[in-house]
C-alpha cells in the first residue's frame, strides 16, 4: 500500500516542525517582516520593563549644565533645555508608550467584545440599537474621538487610557459581532442549546473563543494605532502631561522651535515612535497572514 | 433604489442626532467649565460675578434647553458666541474653512497621483524585491505620526533654505502659495498615499487572478492593456470609496500638522478652543466634522452604485 511520508513532505517545504523552537524558526523564515516586527516589539518591551537597569541618569532629574547637551560618550542622545537625558526619558517613555497602548487597547476591546458579542448574540431589537450607537461612534476620526473624550475629561495619565480606549470600542464590537453573527447559526451552538446551557455561558465559552483569531488581528494593528494617537495627543498637549516621559510630549516641548537649533530632540522620539508602531504593523500583517488566510496577500 | 436612498437618508440624519448629543454631553460632564477657567486664572472666585457669567453665557438653563438652542441655532446657521473672544463663533471658523479645505484637498490629490499608480507598480510586480521595497515603505509611510515628519520636513527646509515655510494670508506668488499649502498637504496626505498604495495592490492582486483577464491575455493583449485597461478599472472601485473615507478622516493629519506648521486653520483651532474649553466652538466644530464624514459615507454609499453596475440596492 503506498503511503506519503508527511513528515518528509513537511520538511521538504521546510517544515520542520518537531520543537516549539523549531516552529518559531519556521514562522520566521516563513514571515521574515513579521519576525522583525516581532523583535522590534521585544526589545521595545525589554526596555519598558528593565529601563532601570538599561539607563544611568534618572529620567526626571534635570542639570542645568547639560541644557541643549549635544549627543556624546555621556549622554548617547544629548539633552534637552532642561538637561533631562533624552536616552533615558526614551527608555522609560517606552513605559508610557506601552502602558497606555496596552491599557486603552485591553480597555477598548474588552468593552467592544462584550458589547458585540451581546449584540451579535441577541440579535433583534438590542443589535439593531447597538449597530446605531456604533455607526454614532465609528463617525467621528479616532483622533477627533479622542479629542473630545479628552476635552470632556481632561488630560492625565488614566483619562489619555479611557479616551482612547472609547475610541477603539467600536470597530472591536464590529469585528466580534460579524464572527458572532456566522457563528450563532452553527451546529456546536445548537447541540449546546440542546443540553440545556445557558445563553450567557454559550456565548462566552463557545462563541467568544472562536471569535479570538479576527479579534487578535486587529488588537495588533490597533495597538500602533493606539500609540499613535497617544503620541499626537500629548504632541498636543491634550495627552500624557508632565512628568511623565512620553513620547509625544517629547516632541511637543522641542517642536518647531528645536528645529534649528537641537535637531536630536526631534529625532531620536520620533524614531522611538515610527520604529514601534512599524513593529505593531509587521506583526499584525503576520498575524493576519497566519489567522486570517482569506486575506493572505 | 428609490426607497434605499429614503432610508440610507433617514439613517444618516439618526446618526447626526446621535452624535450631536454625545457631542453635547460629553462637554457638559467636562471638568471645569468658562467660568471656572476666567476665575481660576484671576486667582480668586466671587460667586455673584460667575452667576452672572454662566447666566449670560446661557449655562444655568437645564441642559435639554442648553441642547434645544444649541441644535436650533445650527439650523439657522447660528452658532452662538465663543465664550474666549465674545465674537460670532461663525465668524471665527468660516474663515479657517477655507485654508484647511485647500490643504485636504491638495493632500487628497498628492494621495491618490502617488499611490494609485504605485498600487499597481507593486501589484504587477509582486514579490520582486521592487514590490517588497514598496511594501516596507508604505509600512514605514503608516508608522510615522504625521507631526514627526512634518518637523522632519522642518529640518529639510532650515538646513537647505535656512528658513522654514511661513504662512501668510496673502501669499506674494503662485510658487509661495504652493510651498504654503503643498509643503503641509504632502505631509498630511503621505499617509493616505501609503493606505492607497496598500489597498490598490491587494485589490488589483485580486482582479488580476480573475477568468476575464486570463482570456485578455489568450487573446493576446499585452501586459499594459491587461493592467491599465482591463484590471485597474475594477481595481479602482475600493480606492475611490477610500478616497472618499479618507476626505474626512485626513482631519486627524489636519490636526497635527497644521499646529506644526502654525497654519491658522479650522484643525488647529479645534485644539486651541479644546484647551480653552471653549464650548461652543469646540461643539460646533466636531459637530461639523461629523457632519462632513457622515455626508461622505452617503455620497460613497450612493457612488458605489453609479461605479459598480453590478451593485444594486433593492427596494
Amino acid at each position: 500500500m503506498a503511503s506519503i511520508d508527511y513528515r518528509a513532505e513537511l520538511a521538504k517545504a521546510g517544515a520542520n516542525v518537531d520543537s516549539r523552537w523549531a516552529k518559531l524558526r519556521f514562522l520566521a523564515r516563513r514571515y521574515p517582516l513579521g519576525a522583525a516586527g516581532a523583535v522590534i516589539m521585544a526589545v521595545c518591551v525589554f526596555a519598558a520593563v528593565f529601563a532601570n537597569y538599561i539607563t544611568v541618569f534618572d529620567p526626571l532629574s534635570t542639570n542645568a549644565a547639560f541644557s541643549l547637551a549635544r549627543p556624546s560618550a555621556l549622554h548617547w542622545l544629548g539633552c534637552d533645555f532642561m538637561g533631562r537625558d533624552v536616552y533615558s526619558r526614551i527608555v522609560y517613555g517606552a513605559r508610557i508608550s506601552l502602558v497606555v497602548g496596552i491599557g486603552s487597547l485591553g480597555l477598548g476591546l474588552t468593552c467592544g467584545v462584550v458589547i458585540g458579542l451581546t449584540s451579535g448574540y441577541l440579535g433583534g431589537w438590542v443589535d439593531l440599537a447597538v449597530q446605531r450607537l456604533i455607526d454614532i461612534l465609528q463617525s467621528l476620526p479616532l483622533l477627533v474621538m479622542a479629542l473630545l473624550m479628552t476635552a470632556s475629561l481632561g488630560p492625565s495619565l488614566r483619562n489619555t487610557i479611557i479616551a482612547i480606549s472609547i475610541a477603539l470600542v467600536p470597530s472591536s464590537a464590529r469585528v466580534v459581532r460579524a464572527s458572532t453573527l456566522s457563528l450563532r447559526e452553527q451546529p456546536f451552538v445548537e447541540s449546546a442549546k440542546a443540553i440545556g446551557m445557558s445563553e450567557l455561558r454559550i456565548a462566552f465559552r463557545h462563541v467568544l473563543p472562536n471569535t479570538l483569531a479576527p479579534l487578535i488581528v486587529l488588537a495588533t494593528a490597533q495597538l500602533g494605532a493606539t500609540i499613535l494617537i497617544e503620541a499626537a495627543l500629548s504632541f498636543l498637549g491634550l495627552g500624557v502631561p508632565e512628568p511623565y516621559p512620553s513620547w509625544g510630549r517629547m516632541l511637543s516641548e522641542s517642536a518647531a522651535e528645536y528645529v534649528r537649533t537641537a535637531p536630536w530632540l526631534v529625532i531620536f522620539p520620533g524614531l522611538a515612535i515610527s520604529s514601534i508602531v512599524f513593529g505593531t504593523n509587521l506583526l499584525g500583517d503576520a498575524l493576519r497572514d497566519v489567522l486570517d488566510p482569506r486575506q493572505r496577500s | 433604489m428609490g426607497s434605499y436612498l429614503v432610508r440610507r437618508f433617514g439613517l444618516m440624519l439618526l446618526t447626526l442626532f446621535g452624535i450631536s448629543v454625545i457631542i453635547f454631553v460629553m462637554l457638559r460632564i467636562a471638568p471645569g467649565n468658562i467660568a471656572d477657567i476666567l476665575f481660576d486664572a484671576a486667582g480668586f472666585v466671587d460667586q455673584a460675578e460667575k452667576a452672572q457669567i454662566m447666566k449670560d453665557l446661557g449655562l444655568d438653563k437645564p441642559l435639554p434647553v442648553q441642547y434645544a438652542s444649541w441644535i436650533g441655532g445650527l439650523l439657522q446657521g447660528d452658532l452662538g458666541f465663543s465664550y474666549v473672544t465674545d465674537r460670532p463663533a461663525l465668524t471665527e471658523i468660516l474663515p479657517r474653512i477655507p485654508i484647511t479645505a485647500k490643504i485636504a484637498g491638495l493632500a487628497l490629490l498628492f494621495a491618490a497621483v502617488i499611490g494609485i499608480p504605485l498600487g499597481v507598480v507593486s501589484a504587477v510586480k509582486q514579490n520582486t524585491r521592487l514590490d517588497y521595497i514598496l511594501r516596507v515603505l508604505s509600512l514605514s509611510a503608516l508608522s510615522m505620526p504625521a507631526f514627526w515628519l512634518g518637523l522632519l520636513v522642518l529640518m529639510g527646509f532650515v538646513s537647505y533654505f535656512g528658513t522654514i515655510p511661513i504662512y501668510s494670508d496673502a501669499p506674494q506668488s503662485f510658487g509661495a502659495a504652493l510651498v504654503m499649502y503643498g509643503v503641509p498637504a504632502a505631509v498630511v496626505g503621505f499617509r493616505s498615499q501609503a493606505l492607497m498604495l496598500r489597498l490598490t495592490r491587494s485589490s488589483m492582486l485580486e482582479v488580476l487572478r480573475q477568468d476575464y483577464i486570463r482570456t485578455a491575455r489568450s487573446k493576446g493583449a499585452s501586459e499594459n492593456v491587461v493592467n491599465y485597461h482591463h484590471a485597474l478599472k475594477n481595481a479602482v472601485l475600493p480606492v475611490v470609496t477610500l478616497i472618499g473615507l479618507e476626505a474626512a478622516f485626513l482631519m486627524g493629519g489636519l490636526v497635527v500638522v497644521e499646529t506644526v506648521f502654525n497654519i491658522p486653520g479650522v484643525a488647529r483651532f479645534l485644539v486651541e478652543a479644546i484647551r480653552w474649553r471653549d464650548y461652543p466652538i469646540v461643539q460646533n466644530l466636531i459637530m461639523y466634522i461629523a457632519i462632513i464624514v457622515v455626508v461622505v459615507n452617503f455620497t460613497v454609499d450612493m457612488l458605489y452604485a453609479a461605479l459598480d453596475p453590478r451593485i444594486k440596492y433593492s427596494d
